[in-house]
């Protein structure tokens, strides 16, 4: 991941962006028109794309038991399902009420900071993980706008505050087995009973001491929790373990460097594109030792399909910074794995960009779905990527099936779907000591970690997107452990088109955009889709808005008390009633810009970003507060 | 190292005791670790409200006579620079300092990585730190009290002399860098050995290195001892100091020829705007000069002369 030290001048030469919100609903085309006048399921057309001759005969749906053993009502994993597709079956809230949407409850958290992540509801009980130092509230929803059944702080080492890259977040827990599973910023994992909030297990996973930290949300999957670390900017050695879920016991361990053993890459290892075959290619991709410092960290989301029983997550930057020090492909850095839980073996890889130059960590959100391609159904994995490409996989496969740009972005011409491989502009890759102009996306991507979701009515992933681009320049004297350098400045810039941030309906199969909303911050917060055919998200400057899946037109907003960088959910409480709730708290890496302590002319400041958001200290303050909200 | 299990912040118990009636309370002893971080944004507040000034040597107070403590920020874990025993070379100018100028001495310990001038300085838990880069952009700095070098390290019984990156031995040889980390940024030596095609032959080590161990950098000086590399580029002061205590005779040759990006002169750090603050330590610095050098001499640092800087 990402850099909050070494970073960079500042200048915040970007004019603010005006024209908030504007909806640009592109003109709707016929087999839109259809869905939104049939149920989906008549829906039929058969449309060739321009990206790979794929056809739609039909809308999608999730993987046979996604969504495990929850109701319709509740949330127990992050991405709401094991598809990670934060899709909900409630549909009281609908495109026709939504705009009567109000404030059903709030709670503050205690904790400032950026809230990322979402909270989980089982049962009658909400449950909230703030950021460090990473409590757990368990909330009473059968009584009128909730109370604490209990909370829990978990005992940590305070150093971690100091190591972690990109603010003190946390991406929430995961609902397993009677336990509430989430990961404390030292690199902890730890299960708290869900009825009594008492502690069942606490086991130490990295080490802070040589830079670890964890942020992630963790999954379960039969039986295993799946953890992965942070601070590949530490040169931390990425890894995923699988935990016991009965306690917390480590049962596998799979390296992103290193030599295959370590990678756990046996002879089931199956990559699609011959670019990803050979032995040790954790080793022979990098010189000398440096995949000991590989980089490479698990930072983001798994998900997991109960079909192929397949395992699925991409990997963070390689370390260390600076890519003529690291000649080679740097695998397995930004590369996607489809993994065995049962015991880790790798089944296949796709890195999607060898010797990184650009920070275009890819650990977001692998949403997998099943969805007629040709008129064949396919199992399909959408991967929006910080490149600036969505790349829709055969999952079964690793087989690209298409990537397609969906904001501005110059580093790649496109991608090859037969051999993998991208086509690059030679001219925006960095170097150190060359100045490079106007490379776009910028490293925070054309989107971060923040999810996408994916309604299976609409057969559209609706992706939270950045338009942010940046000049890598000069040197300047810097400072750390005593030792004096010299580094390069990033500076950062919004893209061309007059704004910064876009919520992208986009169809994976046609590879294209449907309709969006342009925004004139970044988006930093993820996405809830509901079968209402309502979609949510919320914004850095703190609306939380509603739009219609087909359409996006605006249905709805309300100005929550801080920016918004969490994750929205849906859930029926106690009274049969649907809620949606998210957090509203300012923070992150982009969202740093907002705290008082970080100033705007400080040329440091997170790595660039403030030249991006010059303007957030005036559009949000730091907050903390859980907003819920009912028709 | 169970001592600094209570890392990063330790503040000596007489802190509070000392403080000047009027200026409200600094920081509860000692600061556990859970709630450092709530607590500490409270707790300024708390000390912003009481007096109504920004801090003690702000420019709202500049009048030096109402400075009683020099607080200090540094790693507690960081030989030769500084160690919380008091060990390093910033600590033995900090005391002189301190001596010197009547005031109390105060140290707040925090881990030299990201954010230390953001948690410390900028902060307000401390006024000054030891060393900054002269000219660097995140904090006020006096004028330089010191100026070294990077210096190639080599055993004395294995490989003669390095002088320079365009040394063609280097080609075959194994060398040992600090890294910085991903930030867009890494050492000198990391650029000029990229620049020259010698990516190759690097054997990286994290700056940061193990914090659990003592002095996490100085493993690039040992790896040389132990022949781990064939020869290191290290910045002076971290190579002077762990030659000096190998047991296997190891030779510094400063990195030639001179150029900005292997030599920086030092100075002490303080809040920008500070500005009677500043003008205190820099006339206190060029008072000690000859003493500060004889410490920084004691210390094995390789000093260079400002007169061979170029720009």
């Amino acid at each position: 991941m990402i850099p909050m030290h070494r970073m960079t001048l500042v200048v915040a030469a970007a004019a603010a962006v005006s024209a908030a919100g504007a909806c640009s609903a592109k003109k709707p085309e016929q087999r839109d028109t259809t869905r939104a006048a049939l149920p989906p399921k008549s829906s039929v057309s058969q449309v060739a794309s321009s990206a790979g001759n794929l056809r739609v005969d039909s809308v999608a749906s999730l993987p046979a038991g996604s969504v495990g053993a929850q109701g319709s009502g509740e949330w127990w994993m992050p991405g709401r399902d094991f598809a990670a597709s934060r899709y909900s079956t409630l549909d009281e809230i609908n495109t026709s009420n939504a705009r009567n949407l109000k404030v059903a409850s709030t709670f503050s958290t205690g904790v400032l900071h950026g809230h990322e992540g979402q909270p989980l509801v089982v049962g009658s009980t909400m449950y909230v993980v703030t950021p460090y130092p990473n409590m757990l509230y368990a909330i009473d929803l059968t009584k009128p706008g909730g109370v604490l059944r209990w909370s829990y702080t978990p005992a940590t080492d305070q150093r971690a505050v100091g190591i972690a890259c990109c603010d003190i977040i946390n991406r929430g827990a995961v609902y397993a087995d009677g336990k509430i599973i989430y990961n404390t910023l030292d690199a902890q994992t730890v299960a708290v009973d869900a009825v009594t909030g008492k502690e069942v297990w606490k086991v130490r996973i990295g080490d802070v001491n040589i830079g670890e930290t964890i942020t992630m949300a963790p999954l379960v999957v039969k039986g295993k929790v799946i953890v992965g670390n942070s601070g590949a900017e530490l040169g931390v050695r990425g890894y995923v373990v699988a935990l016991d879920l009965r306690s917390g016991r480590q049962l596998w361990k799979a390296y992103s460097t290193g030599p295959d053993a370590d990678v756990l890459i046996g002879p089931d290892f199956k990559p699609f594109y011959a670019r990803d075959r050979g032995t040790d290619l954790g080793v022979k991709t990098w010189t000398k030792n440096q995949w000991k410092l590989g980089g490479g960290t698990v930072w983001g989301w798994v998900s997991y399909d109960p079909e192929t029983n397949l395992l699925f997550y991409a990997t963070a930057n390689p370390g260390v910074w600076n890519p003529d020090l690291r000649p080679g492909d740097n695998k397995w850095s930004i590369t996607l794995f489809a993994r065995d839980p049962d015991n880790g073996h790798a089944k296949w890889a796709y890195q999607f960009v060898k010797h990184d130059a650009w920070d275009y960590d890819e650990i977001m959100e692998n949403v997998l779905v099943y969805m007629p391609v040709n008129g064949q159904p396919r199992k399909l994995l959408i991967h929006p990527g910080r490149t600036g490409f969505v790349y829709t996989f055969d999952r079964t496969t690793g087989e690209l099936l298409s990537a397609e740009k969906y904001q501005p972005t110059n580093w790649a011409l496109r991608v090859d779907t037969r051999t993998g491989e991208t086509i690059e502009d030679p001219t925006k890759r960095t170097h150190e000591g060359v100045v490079t102009r106007d490379i776009c996306p910028s490293s925070t991507g054309a989107k971060d970690q923040q999810p996408s979701a994916f309604s299976p009515r609409s057969g559209l992933l609706y992706i939270p997107a950045h338009n942010v681009c940046m000049d890598y320049e000069g040197v300047e004297a810097n400072y750390i452990a005593g030792t004096p350098y010299l580094g390069a400045s990033v500076k950062m810039f919004p893209g061309p088109g007059n704004y910064r941030g876009e919520l992208v309906a986009w169809d994976p199969v046609r590879a294209r955009t449907v309709c969006s909303v342009k925004e004139d911050l970044p988006l930093w917060s993820g996405v809830l889709a509901t079968a209402g055919d309502v979609v949510f998200y919320g914004t850095m400057d703190g609306w939380f808005k509603a739009i219609d899946a087909h359409t996006c037109a605006e249905l709805w907003k309300f100005k929550t008390g801080s920016g918004i960088v969490g994750n929205p959910i849906a859930y029926k409480g106690p009274d049969g009633k649907e809620y949606i709730a998210v957090y509203s708290g300012i923070g992150g890496w982009m969202g740093a810009v907002a705290f008082p302590d970080v100033s705007t002319d400080d040329p440091y400041t997170a790595l660039g970003v403030a030249g991006a958001v010059p303007d957030l200290k005036l559009k949000s303050a730091m907050g903390g507060t859980l907003y819920v909200f009912a028709l | 190292m169970s001592s600094h299990s209570d890392m990063p912040v330790v503040i000596p118990s007489e802190a509070r005791d000392r403080d000047p009636p009027g200026r409200g309370p600094r920081l509860p002893v000692p600061l556990h670790t859970e709630v450092l971080v709530l607590l500490l944004p409270a707790l300024l507040l708390s000390l912003a409200a009481s007096d109504g000034r920004e801090n003690a040597y702000g420019h709202e107070a500049a009048d030096a006579h109402d400075v009683t403590a020099l607080r200090v920020c540094a790693d507690p874990n960081n030989l030769p620079f500084s160690n919380e025993k008091g060990e390093g070379f910033e600590n033995r100018i900090a005391s002189l300092i301190a001596s010197d100028l009547g005031l109390t001495l105060h140290y707040t310990w925090w881990p030299q990585r990201r954010g230390f001038v953001r948690n410390t300085l900028k902060a307000k838990v401390c006024d000054v730190v030891m060393e900054v880069p002269t000219g660097y952009e995140l904090t006020g700095h006096t004028a330089p009290y010191y100026r070294s070098t990077y210096v190639f390290v080599t055993r004395a019984d294995r490989h003669p002399a390095i002088r320079s990156f365009d040394d063609p031995a280097l080609r075959r040889l194994r060398i040992g860098i600090h890294m910085m980390g991903d930030d867009y940024a890494n050492s000198p030596a990391a650029a000029a050995l990229a620049k020259r095609g010698l990516g190759g032959q690097i054997v990286p080590f994290m700056i940061y290195g193990d914090y659990s161990q003592p002095d996490p950098p100085s493993r690039l000086v040992r790896a040389v001892a132990t022949d781990s590399v064939d020869v290191a580029v290290v910045w002076g002061p971290l190579a002077g100091y762990f030659a000096k205590r190998s047991r296997v005779r190891l030779v510094l040759t400063p990195v030639s020829p001179p150029s900005a990006a292997f030599q920086y002169s030092i100075s002490l750090g303080v809040r920008r705007g500070d500005s009677a603050w500043r003008a205190m330590l820099g006339a206190e610095l060029a008072r000690r000069r000859g003493d500060i050098r004889k410490i920084l001499e004691e210390y094995g640092v390789p000093l260079v002369s400002e007169r061979n800087r170029e720009r």
